[in-house]
Order: structure tokens, then C-alpha cells, then sequence
């Protein structure tokens, strides 16, 4: 457990260099993934907190057809907007399911888009074995016992599963992360933020050291579109999800005119299921498209003995969610 | 490496200097001696470090207390004024929502959260606003009446109420 510097800069170009400049510091927000992993697992070692809790990245508001959330605003305060009630019923359902309420007053939005994989083994600096936080000293967890792991976009390097339920809808909506660098700003899809394990497993994400993620723009469904996030877990609350489906759909005359599906406790990543999409988009609002458009999200996993029961738990999954958001009995 | 900060714990104000990486929870316990606020798991999962933050429950466990200067906390022991059991712990008395006790200041706190946001809360709404504080005695069911309790008589009595 070593000693850090903690510091508090005053306004948010100060904080960007500040962690731009120092390979040992890192920023600390809510704190309920990075206090850990320091702390308490000795996983991650730093030489510098940047607390930026007090930087004026904290609030939401409201355009035409977007919400722009600050990094900082809290799970709280954006499951209690009365925007997201109306408009983002799902974003709302999947914060009120995950951690609980003391966490959520604390865990802010860019932290739970950044936060750390649970894997069990990621967390306990005794293993030897995890290419995460070792490049190339191989992965336990595939050959060890693993239920909470990813089964898409997952490899024999690593099935560090992203832990995320708010994530879930916010791939499914198309949101884009607003980043701030030395260099200037710059915005990307969270549908392309997440890089797949690959070789390096250690690299999770776009973002250079130093860059901070300051906004979130969140789109907002039509006004008349129907949505649903679904977790399956292991017990009925404070858990994290085997199994979990967003969707968001527009219905016209009992045809699916527009999909939104994204799946989170299955993927390395938040998982946007887009070929289940295209197969959903202009289909009638029926159970076999609803089957048909779940086979096809779960195409091609890769699964160890303890997570091969996911791949049929997920399609059953987004076949419920698909149900209960279109109002079609099983 | 120390840093000096000011803050206030039950109304009353507090300067020391502490390491970076003391936690709240310690700073509480180790430098004031407000011993109420209990640490259990250690590793945010069990409620027991809960106390309220600039009027919102959080885990102390969880939180640096560099972190915390200048701003206001309450623990256990800031729930009672004058003497006078506050409503919720009168209801935990009451309807015997306790057994060893370990967990009682954090689901405290985390009930004074709830009613602060939800006056009336159902069973339903209680079970889920204390789903992130662990209980290995009681089943929980003795919790969920000592808050529905605490919940009518501050309605019935509203001077009593969570707002100070």
C-alpha cells in the first residue's frame, strides 16, 4: 500500500495537465472503483490523486433532443432528472439496479463509463496470472473458476467482463463522450470509446493518459418510443448482472420500425447488438423475430465451463426485454 | 505529504492535519473518536461505514477524509439532540430492529437518506433504499417496520423530523 499526493486543482485545464504531465497520478471522482483497486486490493499504485469532485463538470441539462450530462453528476442525480423519467425510462431502470443508494450518491457518470472490470482475479494482486494488470502473464480466469465474465469479445487472453448497467442503455442511444485533453477537445461515440482485450487487455479504452472525460451527450428516444433495461442476477439486488438487456423500440401498426439493443454482462465491452438491429428493424413485433434477433446477437461466443450457461440466459434475455417493451405476451 | 483540513461533524467545526490516504471512516473513528460510525467489510460492500455527506448518505469506507474538507457530516451520534432518540432510532427500539447491533448506525443512516428523499416509503421502497447495508442477524423484516414507524411518527410529529 504506498503513500500518493493528493491535490485538488481549481478549474479543469489544471487538472488536464496536471495528469497529462505525471505518469504516476490519476483522477479521482466518485472514488468506489479507484479507493478500492489503491487501497484496499493494491492493484493500482499511484503517486498523485487529482481530486476533480469540486471542477464544474457536475449537472445536467436539456437541448431539443439530447441531454448533456457533466462527468460529475452523480448515478443519483441523473436516475432523479425528470428528463430521464420521460424520455430515458431505461437509463433511469438500469441506475436504480445497480450498486445502491450510498454508491450511487457517490459514483459519478464518467466514473461508471471508466470503471474497472470485477473480475475476480484482475482484483487479487496474489494471482499471477492476468494480462490486464500484467501484459502477457497470461489470464486465470479461463482456466480458473468464472461466472462473471464476458463470453462476446472475450479470448483465451481475457474475460474480464464491463461491469456496467448504465452503460448498457447509453451504447444502445448512440452517446457521445466529450473528452478534454492538453491538446484540446475532442467528442467520441461510446459505441467506439471501449477497445476489445486483443493482445492487450490492458488497454480498455480511446482515452490518452491525462485525457478527461468532462460530458456525456446523451440522446433522447421519440417521444412516443417504449424502453426497458432487464438485469439477471444471481440474487434479487445489490449484485451485478449474469445477464442484462436495454432496448428501446418504436412500433408502428405492430411493426418494429426502429431498434435500439444493447446487452451488458456478457461482453468484455457494453455490448451494441447492432445485426439484431437490422433483423428487428421492419419486422413484425412478434416472438420469432424476437428469437431470431437473439440468436444473432449471441452469434459466435467464446465461453469456458462456467460461463457457457450465459449464452442461452442472454438470448432468453432480450427475448423478455423484447417482450415486455412491445407488449407481446410469451 | 499531511494536509490540513476543516470540516464539520455533527454540527460541530474540526481542523487536523491527516495523510492523504486516511479514510473518512477512520478519520472519524481513530481522530475524533466518534467510534459509532463501525467498519465491517472494508471494501464498500456491507452499509456498516454509512454516514451522510453534505446531506446524502455514503460510505465513509470509501471516501478520503482530505476529501471531505470543508464540507458537513453527520454520523450516528449527531441523530439524537438533546438526549432525545431521534425517530428512527426510536423505531429500531421499538419495533426491535436490531439484534447485535454491528450494522444498526449504517442502516441508520441510510434510512435518515431515504426519508430525507421519500417521506412515505413503502415496504417495497425501504428494502430497496437499504439494499446496500448488510444485516446477518435480524432478516431484515424488523428493519423494514422500525422505518415504517420512524416514517409515521415523523408525518405525526413533523418537529421531529429528518431535516436538521
Amino acid at each position: 500500500m504506498n503513500a500518493f499526493e493528493y491535490v485538488r486543482p481549481d478549474d479543469v485545464a489544471g487538472a488536464v495537465t496536471m495528469v497529462s504531465r505525471d505518469p504516476h497520478a490519476s483522477y479521482l471522482a466518485g472514488g468506489t472503483t479507484l479507493l478500492d483497486l489503491v487501497l484496499k486490493d493494491g492493484v493500482v499504485e499511484l503517486g498523485r490523486v487529482v481530486d476533480i469532485t469540486r471542477l464544474p463538470l457536475r449537472g445536467i441539462s436539456r437541448g431539443d433532443d439530447t441531454l448533456r450530462v457533466g462527468a460529475l453528476t452523480t448515478m443519483e442525480e441523473l436516475a432523479a432528472d425528470p428528463t430521464v423519467t420521460e424520455r430515458l425510462p431505461f437509463v433511469r431502470e438500469a441506475l436504480l439496479l445497480g450498486a445502491s443508494p450510498q454508491l450511487r450518491n457517490m459514483a459519478t457518470v464518467g466514473g461508471n463509463i471508466l470503471q474497472r472490470t470485477r473480475c475476480r482475479y484482475f482484483r487479487d494482486p496474489t494471482v499471477a496470472a492476468c494480462n490486464k494488470r500484467a501484459p502477457g502473464s497470461g489470464c486465470a480466469a479461463v482456466t480458473g473458476v468464472a461466472r462473471m465474465h464476458a463470453i462476446l469479445g472475450a479470448r483465451a487472453a481475457c474475460i474480464a467482463l464491463h461491469a456496467s448497467d448504465l452503460c448498457v442503455p447509453l451504447v444502445a442511444l448512440d452517446a457521445v463522450v466529450h473528452i478534454q485533453g492538453v491538446g484540446g477537445k475532442r467528442s467520441v461515440p461510446l459505441t467506439e470509446f471501449y477497445v476489445l482485450p486483443g493482445d492487450r487487455p490492458d488497454i480498455e479504452n480511446v482515452l490518452q493518459h491525462g485525457e478527461l472525460i468532462t460530458e456525456v451527450e446523451v440522446p433522447l428516444l421519440p417521444v412516443n418510443a417504449r424502453s426497458g433495461y432487464l438485469k439477471v442476477r444471481d440474487r434479487a439486488s445489490y449484485e451485478f448482472a449474469l445477464t442484462s438487456a436495454a432496448a428501446a423500440l418504436l412500433i408502428e401498426d405492430g411493426t418494429i420500425a426502429r431498434a435500439r439493443l444493447a446487452l451488458g454482462g456478457v461482453g468484455t465491452i457494453p455490448r451494441r447488438a447492432r445485426e439484431a438491429e437490422e433483423l428487428l428493424n421492419g419486422a413484425p413485433a412478434v416472438n420469432q423475430t424476437f428469437r431470431a434477433a437473439a440468436e444473432v446477437a449471441l452469434r459466435d461466443p467464446f465461453t469456458v465451463s462456467g460461463t457457457a450457461f450465459k449464452v442461452e440466459l442472454a438470448k432468453r434475455t432480450i427475448v423478455r426485454i423484447l417482450q415486455t417493451v412491445s407488449g407481446v405476451q410469451s | 505529504m499531511t494536509r490540513i483540513i476543516t470540516l464539520r461533524v455533527n454540527g460541530k467545526s474540526y481542523e487536523n492535519e491527516v495523510s492523504p490516504r486516511l479514510l473518512l471512516v477512520h478519520y472519524l473513528r481513530d481522530v475524533l473518536g466518534l467510534t459509532g460510525t463501525h467498519i465491517a467489510c472494508d471494501t464498500s460492500q456491507c452499509g456498516a461505514c454509512t454516514v451522510m455527506f453534505n446531506g446524502e448518505s455514503v460510505k465513509s469506507c470509501t471516501m478520503l477524509a482530505v476529501q471531505a474538507d470543508g464540507g458537513e457530516v453527520k454520523t450516528v451520534e449527531g441523530l439524537a439532540t438533546n438526549g432525545k432518540l431521534h425517530p428512527l432510532q426510536q423505531g429500531f427500539w421499538e419495533k426491535h430492529g436490531l439484534q447485535c447491533g454491528f450494522c444498526t448506525p449504517g442502516m441508520l443512516m441510510s434510512s435518515l437518506n431515504l426519508l430525507q428523499r421519500n417521506p412515505d416509503p413503502t415496504p417495497d421502497e425501504i428494502r430497496h433504499a437499504l439494499e446496500g447495508n448488510l444485516c446477518r442477524c435480524t432478516g431484515y423484516q424488523n428493519i423494514v417496520a422500525a422505518v415504517q414507524w420512524a416514517a409515521q411518527e415523523m408525518k405525526a410529529k413533523p418537529a421531529a423530523g429528518v431535516a436538521e
